[in-house]
């Protein structure tokens, strides 16, 4: 026989006196004043099998690419609509960088012909902005997505659900990061007149002829050569090339031009984040299948404003739990240090939700110098993770922690009852609107996130019960 | 020259278990230049005994804070950072006495964690505040795995939840309220080393259970199996779910030829309910139900010998009782909850005055360890008992077993010699516990007249009052 003691030493130590071998668990109090919430939500009858069927409808979602279309088409957006990172947000609140990519965004839309102009358009409601979320897309750093921009269509292939993310536009100045100078509107333009349709040709020849670009079975193998799928997508954006580099060629034969060509291949190639944009949507896709199970208190988003941090629960519907964003600790790019970072936004933390990036921090110890991180952290911090979910990813194995799956499925009760908040991978954007990209490093959610949605999950528990 | 005296408050913000910080306010106590010493967590009680030590804690210390206060016997500096030193390395050793910590992976800090990749068969032992027990306990239900509470506080409705999902499952939980658990022979909890025998006892009452290990023990019969199934259990509100299930469990071993089913005073229905499920059982259930005009347990352990056929012994008694009775009163203080009740009814019975505290319950317990680790709370009672005029005889018990004190007699013997009363101690025991029985009653018979049997000392405080013979 062997034994599993929480609580007192004494009493493992006296089974230890009787030749009993003892697993202890190294037990601290929860999160301040959670104890009665946790109890309610561990004991109501629904949460066991809630929490197991909403998991598993996270694992049995896969993603491929179906087409690539302008956000007009795409999600219904009009001008003078655009979409952001992060739980809603006013123009008030909205930190630089959010206001730099919704102010370049304006510009780019011909709304304005100067982005200074811009900000009367928000502070009037003239042009509006929402939450990527709340419209099947998702969008790193401040997500900002405007009509005319072309974004990945991504699909659930039995549900024939769809989610969207833009198309990644490089590092550096860029408009995700609050930049909007020249340059970045320039880039942008060429990726909507060139980038968008060459994509859509290339993915829906691909489409039509051996079958959509599978990206679950993409993510699968990058998590394998050593990508997290949040701050590094290396071999994910090299293996999405070779499958649409053929299309791409063979678009000539459409009239795309040679040159056109190479320079889209040139971009996509030189781009290492280039599957970032495709990474976020399949685990969106795959977090939405556990919407609104009655119940669960597993995480089924994380996002960030630039603002405030939010949380999304399966159990909770689509109701944000927020907090202040925190400033990531990490590295900062030339001269730039804590005081010119903002704080943390993006969408991107979905990836962290679904079991990769920051939870798949041992697969990746090429980045873990990046994010200000030793190898050693690398392992622990996955393993640390596995004490806050639900499930061992079947599909996303690890091969230096002998395969096992990336911990999946965050449960609200073991982030209250251990205090151990989820790891985020992240880049840093610049505090003051157009500065762009001034690091990368690592972030966790303000912890008062975790125990406010519990005491919602406990609400709804108690009123089950008297109802029932 | 003489230095004034020092005070020195810290909160830190770490946790140790309540026994674990007992010991190490004990080790630093000890210290050279050290008055007085409390490491706690900041619970509403222990921020109540800091301040009746005298010590100031600043208002900001939470339940998850750990607060250092010390009393220096001066002010020098160098005396404050020795006892500060000797705080952490005790606070170390207890974290270097887990082999946990040395290996290169994290222990696990959930009981869900722990439990993964486990035997089914490996039971969960639960020992966290009462809070939080249900959360840990139901991972362990989730996993499949039987679990035992042993921490004290928890809700009811806690306990109703989880025995209702056990049940659903076929799972046992014990406890909590009955820190006693014997499973095919290992002891968890408080549990007395027992050998292994035909006997299976199923026991809401830890102590209960603990006085008839003992006393079948000494008749020469041993109990494999003994299913603490908690104080609640056979109330209205949990309905013997557990006992059910225990009684189940026991009938399909072919090694238990007799259920012993032990408890404080049931739900009449409930204890009606589980008469008529034990009668469908194949294997003989005794019922031991404590209660007014009911058998006392020393009784049921001679009813199960005598239906065994093994002779019923001379129950032991050492030494004597060496005062004289100036007051009317039996004053009892009693780690075990049972033993306390047993007690109370006995004096009842006799229609002696009578004033029994079960130090053990759970209202004295909140954010300390149980009586039977940390004397502390019986030894304050006992000077305070000794120095009232109408006390006329003190009762105390002693437990042994795996999980008690290893040595009660070392504080107790001192207490009970400046005694100007007359003290009956009950010692619940075996010969193989790692107190080393007979050790104990050597010491205490010197300052007390000693009892393996509860009721039997019960009968010779209450004869002493009544001026009757032993």
């Amino acid at each position: 026989m062997r034994a599993v003691t929480v609580g007192a030493d004494l009493l493992g130590d006296a089974l230890e006196a009787q030749a009993v071998g003892v697993q202890r668990v190294d037990w601290r109090p929860p999160m301040p004043g959670t104890e009665d919430d946790l109890a309610t939500v561990v004991l109501d009858p629904l949460r066991a099998d809630a929490d197991a069927r909403a998991v598993q409808a996270v694992l049995d979602t896969t993603a491929v690419l179906v087409d690539v279309l302008p956000a007009a088409e795409a999600i219904g957006l009009e001008r003078g609509q655009f979409l952001h990172a992060g739980p809603p947000l006013t123009w008030e609140r909205a930190s630089g960088p959010m206001r730099g990519a919704l102010m370049g965004a304006a510009a780019l839309e011909g709304l304005v012909d100067d982005p200074d102009d811009a900000p009367a358009l928000f502070e009037s409601g003239a042009a509006t902005f929402e939450p990527c979320h709340h419209h099947a897309a998702v969008g790193p750093m401040a997500g900002v997505v405007a009509p005319s921009m072309w974004m990945f269509v991504l699909e659930d292939p039995v549900t024939g659900r769809r989610t969207h993310c833009t198309l990644n536009e490089g590092l550096g100045k860029v408009l995700r990061y609050g930049a909007y100078s020249p340059e970045v509107l320039t880039r942008l333009r060429w990726m909507g007149d060139v980038l968008g349709p060459l994509l859509q040709g290339a993915v829906r020849a691909v489409r039509d002829g051996q079958g959509p670009v599978d990206v679950s079975g993409v993510l699968t193998q990058m998590l394998q050569m050593g990508d997290e799928a949040h701050n590094r997508n290396r071999a994910g954006t090299l293996m999405l090339l070779r499958d649409l580099a053929p299309a791409l060629v063979a678009g000539t034969e459409r009239g795309s031009s040679a040159a056109d060509v190479a320079e889209v291949l040139r971009f996509v190639g030189g781009n290492d984040h280039f599957f970032l944009n495709l990474a976020m949507p399949a685990c969106k896709l795959a977090l939405d299948a556990a919407r609104g199970t009655e119940g669960s208190a597993m995480v089924v988003a994380m996002a960030r404003n630039g603002t405030d941090f939010g949380i999304q629960v399966a159990g909770t519907g689509d109701e944000w739990f927020t907090g202040p964003a925190q400033v990531a600790d990490g590295l900062f790019l030339g001269d730039y240090g804590p005081d010119d970072a903002n704080p943390d936004i993006g969408d991107s933390a979905i990836t962290e939700t679904a079991g990769i990036g920051g939870f798949a921090m041992a697969t990746a110890p090429a980045i873990v110098r990046l994010v200000g991180g030793t190898v050693p952290d690398a392992l622990a911090t996955t393993r640390r993770m596995h004490e806050i979910t639900l499930a061992e990813h079947p599909r996303w194995a690890v091969p230096v922690l002998d395969f096992q799956g990336t911990p999946t499925g965050i449960d609200v009760t073991r982030v209250c009852r251990t205090g151990v908040l989820p790891q985020i991978n992240t880049g840093m954007a610049g505090r003051v609107a157009g500065t762009g990209q001034v690091g990368a490093g690592l972030v966790t959610p303000p912890a008062e996130v975790f125990p406010a949605a519990l005491a919602r999950l406990a609400r709804l528990s108690r009123e089950r019960a008297s109802g029932a | 020259m003489t230095r004034p005296p020092h005070q020195h408050v810290e909160v830190r913000s770490a946790y140790a278990d309540s026994v674990a910080l007992l010991q190490v306010s004990r080790t630093v106590a000890a210290l050279p230049g050290v008055a007085a010493a409390q490491v706690a967590m900041a619970t509403p009680l222990n921020l109540d005994v800091l301040a009746g030590m005298g010590f100031e804690v600043p208002d900001d210390a939470g339940p998850n804070d750990m607060v250092v206060a010390l009393r220096l016997v001066d002010g020098d500096p160098t005396t404050l950072e020795a006892a500060v030193a000797g705080v952490d390395a005790a606070l170390r050793a207890l974290r270097s006495a887990r082999p946990a910590a040395a290996g290169a992976q994290a222990p696990p800090r959930t009981t869900a964690s722990a439990l993964r990749g486990a035997d089914p068969g490996d039971p969960v032992l639960v020992s966290v505040p009462g809070a939080s027990a249900a959360v840990e306990a139901a991972d362990a239900l989730a996993a499949g795995h039987d679990v035992m509470i042993f921490s004290d506080n928890v809700p009811l409705e806690h306990e109703v939840a989880l025995k209702r999902a056990a049940a659903e499952r076929g799972l046992l939980v014990m406890g909590p309220d009955c820190g006693t658990a014997v499973l095919d022979g290992v002891g968890l909890g408080f549990a007395n080393v027992t050998r292994p025998g035909p006997v299976g006892v199923v026991a809401a009452s830890g102590t209960g259970c603990q006085q008839l290990l003992a006393l079948l023990d000494h008749a020469g019969v041993g109990v494999s199996w003994a299913l603490g199934v908690g104080g609640r259990d056979l109330g209205r509100a949990v309905g013997g779910l557990a006992t059910r299930e225990a009684l189940r469990r026991l009938d399909a071993d072919p090694g238990v030829e007799r259920i012993v089913l032990v408890s404080k005073p049931p739900d009449d229905e409930v204890a009606a309910a589980l008469a008529s499920y034990a009668a469908t059982l194949g294997t003989p259930v005794q019922l031991a139900l404590l209660g007014p005009g009911l058998p006392d347990l020393t009784a049921v352990a001679e009813q199960v010998l005598a239906d065994l056929g093994v002779p019923v012994p001379q129950w032991p008694v050492a030494g004597e009782v060496h005062r004289e009775v100036r007051g009317e009163l039996l004053v009892g203080l009693f780690a075990g909850g049972t033993l306390a009740q047993e007690t109370e009814l006995l004096c009842r019975q006799a229609g002696v005055p009578h004033e029994v505290v079960d130090l053990g319950d759970d209202e004295l317990t909140h954010g300390r360890a149980h009586p039977m680790i940390d004397p502390t709370l019986r030894l304050e009672r006992l000077v305070g008992a000794l120095e009232h005029p109408h006390t006329g005889v003190v009762q105390v018990d002693v437990v042994l077993g795996h999980g008690a004190d290893p040595d009660p007699a070392a504080t107790l013997v001192p207490a009970l010699a400046e005694a100007a009363r007359p003290v009956v101690v009950s010692l619940v025991g075996t010969a193989a516990d790692p107190q080393d029985l007979l050790a104990q009653r050597t010491a205490l018979a010197r300052v007390a007249e000693v009892h393996l049997s509860n009721a039997g000392a019960t009968r010779r405080a209450i004869g002493l009052l009544t001026g009757g013979a032993r």
